[in-house]
């Protein structure tokens, strides 16, 4: 079953701007996706409509086959959103916060405190049940607007950039979360603007830009698509220059430090054998980024130089 | 789907909203309406006499009871509705499966249930300076929550069409105090020259000050049945508009 169905979505909004021209998307019950795009590519817009934020000049939108026009209510009653920006009320307490969503929804006073402490205790927030929101820390927060996402048990579950601004460490658990949510049976959509990210999680992406689909496709097939690996290599020696090695790009960091671009029908171990020939000695090697980061890049790119041919 | 379930939420999020601040929502009117009372029911209206055969005091009491209705019903929505809006926590309400009518009833009970607390604590307080004897229970309750239902509406509607905080505070400031100062809250119309007693009679506030002061007293100015027939029309007129609002998102979405 689909947990979401977009076909030629279109908004324009009153200034003129025409934020979707007509996208398709589909995403399959149980998936984890990822939705990227650069700033004001369409992705707040299409996510706004979906959760009904946003009204939609034209096309049609079902999630789990209930129509967001149609069957309003049934089509929200399986989605959990959580946005880009702090939205509860702040002078309003984590739990009162969670567990009015849940009157919200229709759940019964029993059940909707059940599932708030549930939520809340996922989140590692029980201890902060009782606090006044606007005390909380900027991790805090996010965590507070999932366990609200989250308390209606949803089928679908939107995440808008949930680990914008949290440390690593919150990032990780987050991450780990997320992963649980996603195995249990929820289906995530998450757009973020951290590709390593989307990488590690997700295992179908889509990427829009200037309000069109530029690519939609599973994570692996696009992965492969890359043909040249960046890493970092830590040397034991200080070299004086840059070494020209053929078939490599190499770049200098530092006079211990050196960045190489490896294509991947050559592979790494010329390279090496290049080096050692030359008494450099490699003390590690790490990628420089992650893969992802380089095809968004090179997609948003192609895209953009279309635009301008 | 359960609606009374979110309604109530609604409700009591609106209720404890109010009651958690009470020294800003229902101090203040205790206080500046015991001064009225004392000072233009005792001090001053001892000395002006009847009007329509009751005392001054029993008078004035009624208006200042039905005008903190007013003011508090109309405050508590628009202040209430544009946080939610300004806080973007309305997006909390949109995304849930509630339909436009629970939101707009869980936000006018609460302005209803505000206007109609502050109305009893002022009454209370009327009653340390003169008895109250209610002629007719069921006009005054009535014409109380039918005047607290409509300016919760307005309020409402204040607040969905308001882009900044001076906004909500310009209908209060210029147009409730003085329409309902002007409502006959300190005087009869007849006391006014006819110029202006036939201009009174454009103040939609001056038939409900006046229909509940008949519940309370026995004595008014206008015909009842067109006060009620006036409230009955502005309510289902700002009902339908308010719904209108909603469905077409204005000023709460893109």
């Amino acid at each position: 079953m689909k947990a979401l169905s977009i076909r030629n979505l279109r908004k324009t909004y009153h200034n003129g701007f025409e934020a979707l021209k007509g996208i398709d998307l589909d995403v399959e019950e149980g998936d984890f996706f990822a939705l990227l795009g650069p700033n004001g590519a369409g992705k707040s817009t299409a996510i706004g409509i979906i959760s009904s934020l946003v009204t939609a000049s034209s096309g049609k939108v079902s999630i789990f086959g209930h129509d967001i026009k149609a069957d309003n209510a049934k089509a929200k009653s399986c989605l959990g959103l959580v946005p880009q920006e702090v939205n509860f009320n702040q002078f309003e307490t984590v739990k009162g916060i969670v567990y009015n969503q849940a009157g919200y929804y229709g759940l019964p006073r029993k059940l909707a405190l059940q599932r708030t402490e549930l939520c809340l205790k996922q989140m590692d927030l029980w201890d902060k049940r009782d606090t006044v929101s606007r005390r909380l820390s900027g991790g805090m927060k996010r965590r507070v607007m999932i366990a609200r996402a989250m308390v209606h048990a949803p089928k679908l579950l939107i995440l808008d950039e949930p680990t914008a601004g949290v440390d690593i460490e919150i990032r990780r658990a987050m991450w780990e979360m997320m992963k649980t949510v996603n195995q249990q049976g929820t289906t995530i959509i998450l757009t973020t603007h951290y590709l390593e990210e989307a990488e590690s999680l997700c295992r179908n992406i889509a990427i829009i830009d200037q309000g069109h689909i530029v690519e939609n496709t599973d994570m692996a097939s696009l992965l492969a698509r890359l043909h040249i690996d960046h890493f970092v290599l830590d040397l034991a020696d200080p070299l004086d220059s840059l070494p020209v090695i053929d078939g490599y790009q190499l770049e200098w960091v530092s006079d211990k430090v050196l960045n190489v671009a490896v294509p991947k029908e050559i592979g790494l171990n010329r390279l090496f054998a290049q080096l050692s020939a030359r008494n450099i000695n490699v003390v590690s090697l790490k990628n420089k980024s992650n893969r992802l980061e380089q095809l968004f890049l090179d997609l948003i790119d192609t895209k953009a130089k279309g635009a301008h041919a | 789907m359960n609606y009374s379930i979110a309604l109530k939420t609604l409700v009591v999020k609106e209720v404890y909203r109010f009651v958690r601040i009470w020294p800003q929502t229902l101090l203040p009117p205790a206080i500046t309406t015991a001064l009225y009372f004392l000072i233009f029911g005792k001090l001053i209206g001892g000395r002006i006499g009847d009007i329509h055969g009751v005392t001054y005091i029993d008078y004035i009491v009624p208006g200042v009871i039905l005008m903190s209705v007013i003011s508090h019903s109309y405050s508590n929505v628009v202040s209430s509705f544009y946080s939610t809006k300004f806080q973007r926590n309305i997006e909390e309400l949109l995304v849930a499966p509630i339909p436009n009518v629970v939101i707009l009833l869980g936000y006018v009970s609460g302005g209803i249930i505000r206007g109609l607390l502050v109305g009893l604590v002022v009454a209370l307080i009327s009653l340390l300076f003169t008895p109250i004897v209610i002629h007719n229970l069921a006009i005054t309750l009535s014409v109380a929550l039918m005047t607290a239902t409509l300016f919760s509406l307005a309020g409402f509607i204040n607040a969905v069409l308001a882009e900044s905080f001076d906004d909500i505070s310009i209908i209060p400031n210029f147009v409730l105090t003085p329409l309902s100062y002007l409502g006959g809250v300190f005087y009869a119309v007849d006391m006014l020259p006819p110029l202006w007693q036939t201009i009174s009679l454009g103040n939609p506030i001056l038939y409900m000050i006046n229909a509940f002061r008949f519940g309370l007293t026995g004595v008014t100015d206008v015909d009842i049945k067109l006060a009620y027939l006036m409230t009955g029309g502005f309510i289902a007129t700002l009902t339908l508009f308010s719904l209108w609002l909603l469905y077409k998102g204005i000023g709460i979405k893109n």
